[in-house]
C-alpha cells in the first residue's frame, strides 16, 4: 500500500503542465524552499517547548494547556487555510490545483495509533521533535531515531501479516 | 525583537505558526505536511532490503528529507542564537512526581538525568531510548501518520481516518504515561 499522496505525486509528474517541474526536479536547490520551511518549523517546535519530555509529559497527566493550545490551535489554521485554498482554487507557485489525498480508513489507525502513543509518552517525542531533540544537542535521541528507522523497517516487513 | 523570541513562545503564537506549515508546504509544491514518512524513506533508500513496502521511488519524496533536516538545522539554530537561559517551567505536581525518579534537571529538551548516553546502557534508558523510539517508528508508519501527517495535516483536511488515529495516539499516551512508564522510571 503506497501513501496516497505518493501516488499523486506520480500522477502529476504525468501531466503536461509540470514539465517546468521536471527540468528543475533534481535540482538541489529547488528543495532549498522545502529545508527553509523545515528550519521555519523546527525553531516553532523548540521554542513552543512541543519537543520538550516534560511538556509531553504534563500533556498526558492533564497538568497543562500548553500542548492542547499549540495543536487546538494549530489544527484551526490548518483547517480554515485548507478550506481557504479550496473556496478560492488557491493554485501553487508553478500554478499548479492544490489537491490534498484523502485517507482511508483501515486498522492500523487504531493499533499502530495506539502503539505510537506509547512511545509517544516515552520518548517525549514524535518524529519531528526527534530531529529537533538532536539539533539542540540531545546527541543520544540519535540512537531513539535510529530505533524509531528499525521500527518503520520492523512494519514495513510484517506488513502482509499485521490486521489492517 | 530578539528578546521576546528568545522566550519560549506561548501557545497562541506557536500552535497558529504551525498550522500555517499545512497551506505553506501546499502552495511550495503541493506536498502534504507529514514527518514519519521520512522515516520510510530513509529505510527505502538504504535499507530497502526487497520489501515490497520500500520498493518505491523514494526520489520523488526527496522534498521530505529536505524538510526534516531543516528541522534539525531549527533546532541547532534555537540553541545557538534562540535561546533563554532558565529550565523549561511545568506544573509543580510534575515536579514533585519526577523528582521522585530522580529527575531534577530541567536544562534540556530531554530529562539528562535518564535520557544520556551513559544510561543508554541501562535497562531503564534501553526502555526509554531504544523501546520507545522503535514504538514511535513501527507504530507512526503502522497508523499511517504522526503528529503531524495525521493531527495536523489530516484534521485540517477534516479526515475522519486521521480524528481515529489522533484519539489513539492520546490513549496510547495516557495508558503510558500514567500506568506504565512510572515503572519505567523506577527501574
Amino acid at each position: 500500500m503506497l501513501p496516497d499522496h505518493h501516488k499523486s505525486v506520480q500522477g502529476q509528474l504525468e501531466q503536461p503542465e509540470s514539465i517546468q517541474e521536471k527540468l528543475y526536479a533534481d535540482t538541489w536547490y529547488s528543495y532549498v524552499k522545502y529545508l527553509l520551511v523545515g528550519i521555519l518549523f523546527g525553531i516553532i517546535l523548540v521554542k513552543s517547548e512541543v519537543i520538550s519530555w516534560f511538556r509531553i509529559q504534563e500533556m498526558f497527566r492533564l497538568q497543562a494547556f500548553h500542548m492542547y493550545g499549540v495543536i487546538g490551535s494549530a489544527v484551526v489554521v490548518g483547517i480554515v487555510s485548507v478550506w481557504l485554498i479550496k473556496k478560492f482554487n488557491i493554485k501553487t507557485m508553478d500554478g499548479q490545483p492544490i489537491k490534498i489525498a484523502p485517507k482511508t480508513f483501515n486498522k492500523g489507525q487504531i493499533f499502530g495509533g495506539l502503539i505510537f502513543g506509547f512511545g509517544w509518552a516515552i520518548t517525549g517525542a514524535c518524529p519531528g521533535p526527534l530531529f529537533a531533540q538532536i539539533g539542540t544537542g540531545a546527541t543520544v535521541v540519535i540512537v531513539t531515531l535510529l530505533s524509531a528507522i528499525l521500527g518503520t523497517w520492523v512494519y514495513g516487513y510484517f506488513k502482509g501479516k499485521l490486521p489492517h | 525583537m530578539l528578546e521576546f523570541l528568545k522566550q519560549p513562545w506561548p501557545w497562541y503564537i506557536a500552535g497558529p505558526l504551525i498550522g500555517l506549515t499545512v497551506p505553506a508546504l501546499l502552495i511550495l509544491g503541493n506536498k502534504p505536511l507529514g514527518v514519519s514518512s521520512s522515516l520510510r524513506h530513509i529505510c527505502a533508500s538504504c535499507i530497502p532490503s526487497g520489501i515490497q513496502f520500500f520498493k518505491y521511488d523514494w526520489r520523488k519524496e526527496k522534498w521530505n528529507l529536505f524538510f526534516v533536516l531543516g528541522i534539525f538545522l531549527g533546532g541547532v539554530i534555537s540553541v545557538q542564537f534562540l535561546s533563554a537561559p532558565g529550565p523549561v517551567s511545568v506544573n509543580p505536581k510534575l515536579v514533585k512526581e519526577l523528582a521522585g525518579y530522580g529527575i531534577t534537571d530541567y536544562s534540556n529538551m530531554v530529562p539528562q538525568d535518564i535520557i544520556n548516553w551513559h544510561s543508554l546502557w541501562t535497562l531503564k534508558g534501553f526502555f526509554l531510548m531504544v523501546v520507545g523510539g522503535f514504538l514511535v517508528g513501527f507504530g507512526t508508519r503502522y497508523a499511517g501518520g504522526c503528529t503531524s501527517g495525521h493531527a495536523i495535516m489530516g484534521l485540517s483536511n477534516l479526515q475522519f481516518p486521521s480524528l481515529i488515529a489522533t484519539t489513539c495516539f492520546m490513549i496510547g499516551g495516557f495508558i503510558m504515561a500514567n500506568l506504565i512508564l512510572p515503572y519505567i522510571l523506577l527501574l
